[in-house]
């Protein structure tokens, strides 16, 4: 006897499964490439740094990978209803996340240069938000992988709390360059830092919108993604 | 006792409905096929009858023409209206009643006669046209309706029985157009033709819609994705949702629909 929530075409569930699991595997390693590359910037470990801009290509090939399988699900089954949803938000999911490696990998590039200077100043302030970041996209994983939309809603409400962080650590940041001159290059390096970390809270942010929709069908009220103060984005 | 039919809030009509059905029970015999179903049809729109086999959806459906009262042990209760008005009403004219409301079925039926007759059969009986001329113009109108004219005009006097299924399918649509209905029921009208003939059929109801109230009962539900703007869910004789295409597609509300649509168990 099959499940009560099996399709009666059996190979349909194996379809969904494997596609679930490609973007499991994918959250798996974005994450670990973020956590990483904040630990190579804060040890100023050129090797692990090399090692996740090059692990980064294994996530750009399981996005294809999910693009590819998403668009077969779509021709051979013809999803319908939770069924459509899931398939589409794994499409936009797989590029999300794909973008939370690439920020990844964009911070591991950054740590060579940081090296060169003196300047230690922002190393506990990234630490503290890299883990903020790095819990945000565990917990919108989490919430993806138990089709859960209660948490997919608390990282959604969790985001401005990075936001916040974000900002205070900005301004900090855009203090001592004006405080000390010498210190423009590598502060500049952590402002795109941070603000490479923020994206990724709002990435994190948007997996958990999708797995809110494809659990419920309903989109969670839209609110504004962050970092308001460089001035680059505006308010909704 | 069913749960209630869950109904979207984007198919209660403002205004009049073109048909409306309240309560209707459907008996053959002992057996209840149809159990209290309520629905609005709106004249703008093509609305898709879906369910699985004996769901009560094509008993239902033709009641909204009287073709129930075909079958002797079939009992029809509650109310059906068309425009206003009760259509089992006993002064009802059940022949301009099925003139108002035509029927296409599940299996192409053009009469043994020639394309040009299938086409005047309808309106000569009522009394549409009274010059050959006018027919001729009947017949050319309700075949280029059809999309049909430009295959057949040079063959209007061979036999309706020797066109392709797909063809005869589009000229039992024009036989219901020529004596200007104002719905058209379709019982399954693509399930015995093949994918090309079956988009050809497809078209022509997107053709069709805003002309006619159209409402079409099929099996296959990317087809009532594809035609259809509202689509009503039939479950063991009871209406169970009735909504937007769209939202019935995407997010049914109710757990019977959500089970059918993506291929689950119920």
């Amino acid at each position: 006897m099959a499940p009560p929530n099996a399709h009666i075409v059996k190979s349909f569930d194996d379809d969904l499964r494997a596609l679930r699991s490609i973007i499991g595997e994918m959250g798996g390693l974005a994450r670990s490439g973020l956590d990483r590359s904040i630990q190579s910037l804060l040890s100023f470990d050129m090797e692990l740094a090399e090692r996740v801009i090059a692990d980064d290509r294994r996530i750009d090939d399981l996005e294809m990978e999910v693009e590819a399988f998403a668009i077969s699900i779509i021709a051979r089954r013809a999803p319908m209803a939770q069924d459509l949803r899931e398939v589409i938000a794994a499409l936009k999911i797989g590029a999300l996340i794909e973008r939370i490696g690439d920020y990844g990998k964009n911070i591991s590039k950054r740590v060579a240069s940081i090296s060169d200077s003196k300047y230690r100043g922002a190393g506990s302030g990234v630490e503290r938000m890299g883990q903020m970041v790095s819990e945000q996209v565990d917990d919108a994983m989490r919430a993806f992988l138990d089709r859960d939309p209660y948490l997919a809603r608390a990282v959604n409400d969790q985001d401005e709390a990075i936001d916040d962080f974000y900002e205070s650590l900005f301004q900090t940041l855009l203090g001592e360059i004006a405080e000390d001159s010498e210190l423009t290059a590598p502060a500049t390096h952590y402002i795109f830092i941070i603000k490479n970390l923020e994206r990724i809270g709002d990435h994190a942010t948007n997996i958990a919108e999708m797995v809110h929709y494809s659990a419920t069908g309903e989109y969670l009220e839209a609110r504004a993604k962050g970092g308001d103060a460089t001035g680059l984005t505006l308010p909704l | 006792m069913p749960d209630a039919t869950v109904v979207h809030d984007e198919v209660v009509m403002a205004d009049g409905a073109k048909m409306t059905a309240r309560d209707v029970d459907v008996f053959y015999g002992e057996k209840q096929a149809v159990d209290k179903v309520s629905i609005d049809v709106d004249s703008h729109y093509v609305t898709a009858f879906i369910g699985p086999s004996g769901c009560g959806k094509s008993t239902f459906l033709r009641c909204f023409n009287r073709m129930n009262d075909t079958i002797d042990i079939a009992r029809v209760g509650g109310r059906i209206e068309l425009d206003g008005k009760d259509i089992y009403d006993p002064k009802m004219d059940v022949v301009q009643l099925r003139a108002r409301v035509g029927m296409v079925f599940q299996k192409p039926n053009p009469f043994p006669k020639s394309i040009y007759e299938n086409i005047a059969y309808g309106p000569r009986i009522h009394g549409l046209a009274s010059a050959k001329a006018d027919m001729d113009e009947i017949v050319e109108r309700s075949l280029t309706r059809a999309g049909l004219w430009n295959e057949v005009k040079d063959r209007l006097d061979e036999s309706g029985t020797a066109m392709s299924g797909g063809q005869q399918q589009r000229l039992c649509i024009a036989r219901a157009i020529a004596v200007d209905p104002e719905v058209i029921l379709m019982d399954e009208p693509c399930s015995a033709l093949d994918p090309i003939a079956t988009a050809r059929i497809e078209e022509l109801i997107d053709d069709l819609r805003g002309n006619y109230a159209i409402v079409i009962v099929t099996h296959n539900m990317q087809q009532a994705a594809r035609v259809s703007q509202r689509t009503a869910f039939f479950h063991l004789g009871n209406l169970v949702e009735y909504g937007g295409t769209e939202a019935i597609f995407t997010n049914p509300r109710a757990d019977r629909t959500r089970d059918y649509i993506t291929g689950r168990f119920g």
